[in-house]
């Protein structure tokens, strides 16, 4: 019995810790490209989706070098070191996510708006639209613009998440680009923005996803001894959401709609 | 260059929106890391305390926020 325990405990921590590091990078990423999505279309609708589509695409390229460049080298720094600063970082950024997400949920902050976002970008690419020959600098260097700037987002979620353990990094890309590819398709099918998503339902989970690992590292860098080794992570997700529920009711005082 | 800025701009907003928020969190991290282990904490009780610390610092932090709008 305890041999058998010994030889799956293990088998399930991996697990644990490949299968978490996957949602969590789906999850977050999910949320920032359906925000760089929106803007896409917008700039793609009004202006052509050539110099839309290219700008995207060069901002894609450019960020996955950074990830080839920035990730391995990451390997080469003490484990423990790398744990702890990633960790603090995530634990600013995962936190910061929550404290949002409640706030949001609680209805002390607007809940943010991807059909008026759309509105936005759309009315304000209207002036000068490209003649639909030859690359549209305008269009092509917003789609650029708003690619970099959420890829950045996923790119320091993806290295974060990937650094936390040997053989992470390859899981972490793998959710995002998993979402990358979700969120593309959806838009190449609907050709709107995706309003429906529940974005701030997405960011609360993202929030206690990142703020659980970003604990754990920090634990693990500072050379603590987790109660359960890795079957801590999930411990403090599950510790983390039961905060951030309760917060809600909490923090509003009344029962407002939650966002679906 | 204006792209680079609002990267950069991006970047930093990424850790830090609310100031005292970050700050408790930035202090309470090398505190736990360094201090915890010196006062007679156990390595096994010394992870829970830390996860203990971010707790309050977020519970207090939105119950401030929640105070600061409702008046």
């Amino acid at each position: 019995m305890h041999l058998a325990w010994t030889a799956v405990a293990p088998a399930r921590a991996v697990w644990t810790r490949l299968g978490t590091t996957v949602v969590a990078a789906f999850l977050a990423s999910l949320v920032e490209c359906v925000e760089a999505l929106t803007v896409v279309l917008a700039v793609g609708s009004v202006r052509g989706w050539r110099s839309a589509l290219g700008g995207a695409a060069v901002a894609l390229v450019t960020l996955a070098a950074i990830v080839a460049a920035v990730g391995p080298a990451l390997t080469r720094i003490p484990l423990h070191l790398v744990q702890l600063a990633v960790g603090a970082m995530i634990l600013l950024f995962g936190l910061r996510w929550l404290r949002k997400a409640i706030l949001r949920s609680a209805g002390l902050i607007p809940l943010h708006d991807e059909e008026a976002a759309f509105a936005k970008n759309t009315a304000a690419m209207r002036g000068g639209a490209g003649s639909g020959r030859g690359w549209d600098k305008v269009a092509f260097a917003a789609s650029f613009h708003i690619t970099m700037l959420e890829g950045t987002e996923v790119v320091f979620i993806v290295i974060a998440l990937g650094a936390g353990g040997t053989g992470l990094l390859l899981p972490a890309g793998v959710g995002a680009a998993a979402a990358l590819l979700v969120i593309a398709a959806l838009g190449f099918a609907l050709h709107r923005p995706l309003a429906r998503v529940p974005e701030n339902t997405l960011k609360f989970v993202v929030g206690v996803l990142l703020s659980a690992f970003g604990t754990f590292w920090v634990g693990e860098g500072a050379g603590f001894a987790w109660p359960g080794s890795d079957l801590a992570i999930p411990c403090l997700m599950v510790a983390y959401l039961a905060i951030a529920l309760c917060l809600v009711p909490m923090s509003r005082g009344g029962v407002l709609p939650v966002e679906g | 260059m204006g792209w680079l800025r609002s990267i950069v701009r991006e970047v930093w907003g990424l850790f830090v929106d609310d100031g005292s928020f970050a700050a408790a969190i930035v202090v309470w991290l090398p505190l736990a890391v360094l201090v915890l282990p010196r006062v007679g904490v156990s390595t096994r009780a010394a992870g829970p305390a830390l996860f203990a610390g971010l707790a309050a610092i977020l519970i207090e932090s939105v119950l401030r926020a929640s105070h600061r709008r409702s008046k």
